[in-house]
């Protein structure tokens, strides 16, 4: 049996993501399970001390390759190719995010490896490793398994629990050829902050407007609401975001913040996966959509279907009128 | 020049999705459509064309579906494709990301394109990989999710958000690009267009016209198993509220937040 190849994401300055963490401690005690060893793998800038520190989440050993670019998913497929095929892994496991799920992909094709994605959960059975991995809107768990190895598993936003268990890690570098084609693509700018710097995880309510505002206008009906209670603030789904609606800051979700308010009032939000991810701990959730059929009903505790542009401003003012 | 768009069709968004306990595969006998997604790769591909920044001869839409798929090519048409290949063959029933990657990427081969563009996610399988795999197969550069995309000679700039942000990156075409639904705002067909659609040029291929080997993709050639189906652990309901009168709505929900002391 082979073990578990972590790939530990960073900000191009070794400050690893902590879906990446969670990834590690639960690769280290799934290959414990499996009798077998859990390793990292990190590319571009990152000291030793940095690429050590990475015991502390229960791996032994550290694959570091400092030539490779951090950011980009086919010079990591190159590098973590290599070193499942020479160090015979026989599972590879990213957090979540974005990057984790280029690079399981690279690898599916690279090496004829059955891949799942958007899992919550991994259990040992028979002495594999079997996928917990919710589909059709979260309606159903499909328990998946590999029938060859290596397996892909690409973790959900948070579905591994960061855990510290003290050690440090033997650092190996290793040099990769990259494929021709890993070349070809260039990063110009990493990690660019759009829009203003806003403070979205001190708030106790939470307004999250989507799409359905209509246009950058309507988050100043959504900014009034947010102001009508007590310590509000306002946030956003990637739709706006990207759009240019509102700051990338107040983005909620898979590629965005994680919060876990007293109330999320998600308007004009449909509920996506990726955006559930990130607020679903919320203490309670209501929303206001247009459509009956919309996802984000499924997980809120208090849904009014309706025109979003009649039901705000009506709720901004009575809620108003009470404070005084 | 030459675009491939790669497009799915999905059950309808108004289908209640389900998985056929018997095979375990998706359930496609209701209302299907095109993968709303895959509009926007195509409009993406679309204004290429008509724009003078690339010199593109040709937009291709290119499906592997069971029949009822050339609906949904039908509509890329509709939307500005050209034309379309459909490849379709019972081997390919219950191919994963593995197998319908590998096959993709012959049908792609066989058509040589300096471009390929998808969709953000399917609407049924939200794997949101093909894209990646793909790329790989064809040893071309790629990037998913993005939301802007600037010629520069053979290189584009395309953007991106990922964990950290946004990230501009350069490919050098040939390159596989997945956009994200805020990339444009896809048009709606004309009346033209539609009634036209059915005479544009629709190549069907079974996996032999391509140099698909059988053992490589369907159930025999996934490496994927699906073991079991469970339920999620029961949630208690929310309380659905539909507006009638907005005056009472409203006064519904502040009496809902003030009861859990959230006003
Ligand atoms: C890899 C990946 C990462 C992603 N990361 C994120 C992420 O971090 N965060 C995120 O949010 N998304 C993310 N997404 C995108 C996600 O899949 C959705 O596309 C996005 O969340 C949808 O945003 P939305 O709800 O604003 O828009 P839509 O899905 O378009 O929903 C708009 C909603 O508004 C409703 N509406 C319209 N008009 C009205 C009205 N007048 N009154 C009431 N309701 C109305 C509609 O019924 C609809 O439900 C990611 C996707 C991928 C593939
Ligand atoms: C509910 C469900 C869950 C699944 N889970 C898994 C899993 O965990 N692992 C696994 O290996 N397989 C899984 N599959 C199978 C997988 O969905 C199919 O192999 C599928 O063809 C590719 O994935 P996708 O449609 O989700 O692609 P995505 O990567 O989400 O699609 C992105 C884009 O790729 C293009 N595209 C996708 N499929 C086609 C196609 N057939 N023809 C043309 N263009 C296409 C479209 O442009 C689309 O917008 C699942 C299927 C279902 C229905």
């Amino acid at each position: 049996m082979g073990g578990i190849l972590v790939y530990a994401l960073h900000d191009g300055e070794g400050n690893f993501n902590k879906n990446s963490l969670g990834a590690l401690s639960e690769a280290t005690s799934l290959a414990s399970d499996l009798g077998a060893e859990a390793a990292a793998v990190v590319v571009g800038n990152v000291s030793d001390d940095q690429a050590q520190s990475l015991g502390n989440y229960g791996v032994t050993k550290v694959y570091r390759a400092s030539d490779v670019p951090e950011g980009l998913a086919q010079p990591i497929v190159d590098v973590m190719a290599k070193i499942i095929q020479d160090d015979g892994f026989s599972y590879a496991l990213f957090g979540g995010g974005l990057l984790g799920f280029e690079i399981g992909a690279g690898l599916t094709a690279r090496l004829d490896a059955g891949v799942t994605m958007e899992v919550t959960s991994v259990k040992v059975a028979d002495g594999k490793l079997v996928s917990e991995r919710p589909i059709l809107g979260d309606s159903q768990i499909a328990d998946v398994g590999y029938v060859s190895e290596p397996g892909i598993i690409i973790g959900r936003l948070n579905a591994f629990d960061v855990k510290e268990s003290g050690g440090t890690a033997e650092v190996v570098d290793v040099n990769v050829e990259l494929s021709e084609w890993s070349t070809r693509a260039e990063m110009i700018t990493r990690g660019e902050q759009r829009g203003e710097d806003v403070d979205i995880e001190a708030a106790d309510v939470l307004i999250g407007g989507g799409r359905g505002l209509g246009s950058a206008e309507g988050f100043d009906a959504c900014e009034e609401l947010a102001g009508a209670f007590p310590n509000g603030a306002v946030a956003a789904t990637r739709a706006v975001v990207d759009a240019g609606w509102y700051p990338y800051a107040a983005q909620i979700g898979q590629t965005g913040k994680t919060v876990a308010p007293k109330l999320y009032l998600a308007v004009g939000v449909s509920g996506a996966i990726q955006h559930k991810v990130g607020m679903q701990n919320s203490e309670a959730i209501i929303a206001i959509n247009k459509d009956a059929n919309a996802p984000i009903f499924e997980f809120s505790d208090l849904g009014v279907v309706g025109d979003l542009n009649k039901i705000m401003p009506k709720l901004t003012e009575a809620l108003k009128a009470r404070k005084g | 020049m030459k675009i491939c768009v790669l497009v799915k069709e999905v059950p309808d968004a108004a289908v209640q999705k389900r998985i056929d306990p018997q095979t375990m595969r998706l359930d496609r006998s209701g209302e299907n459509n095109l993968n709303p997604f895959d509009t926007h790769a195509i409009e993406a591909a679309v204004r290429f064309k008509e724009g003078d920044e690339l010199p593109v001869d040709e937009v291709v839409a290119v499906t592997m579906g069971p029949d009822s798929a050339q609906r949904a090519l039908q509509k890329a048409v509709a939307l500005g494709a050209d034309r379309s290949v459909h490849l379709c063959d019972d081997a390919l029933l219950g191919s994963d990301v593995c197998a319908t990657g590998k096959a993709l990427a012959k049908v792609l081969e066989s058509e040589n394109p300096d471009l390929v563009l998808l969709g953000q996610q399917s609407d049924d399988g939200e794997c949101y990989t093909i894209g990646a795999v793909v790329a790989e197969h064809l040893k071309m550069p790629s990037l998913t999710q993005v939301v802007g995309i600037e010629v520069e000679g053979d290189k584009l700039k395309c953007e991106r958000q990922a964990e950290y942000g946004y990230d501009t990156v350069a490919l050098t075409m040939p390159a596989v690009i997945s956009v994200g639904d805020a990339i444009n705002e896809p048009r709606y067909p004309s009346l033209k267009a539609i009634m036209g659609a059915k005479k544009k040029p629709l190549d069907t291929k079974a996996i032999g016209d391509v140099g698909i080997d059988a053992a490589e993709v369907g159930d025999t050639g996934s490496k994927t198993t699906v073991i079991a189906l469970n339920e999620p652990p029961a949630k208690e309901a929310g309380e659905i509220i539909e507006d009638e009168d907005t005056a009472e709505t409203v006064e519904k929900i502040v009496a809902w937040l003030d009861e859990r002391k959230l006003i």
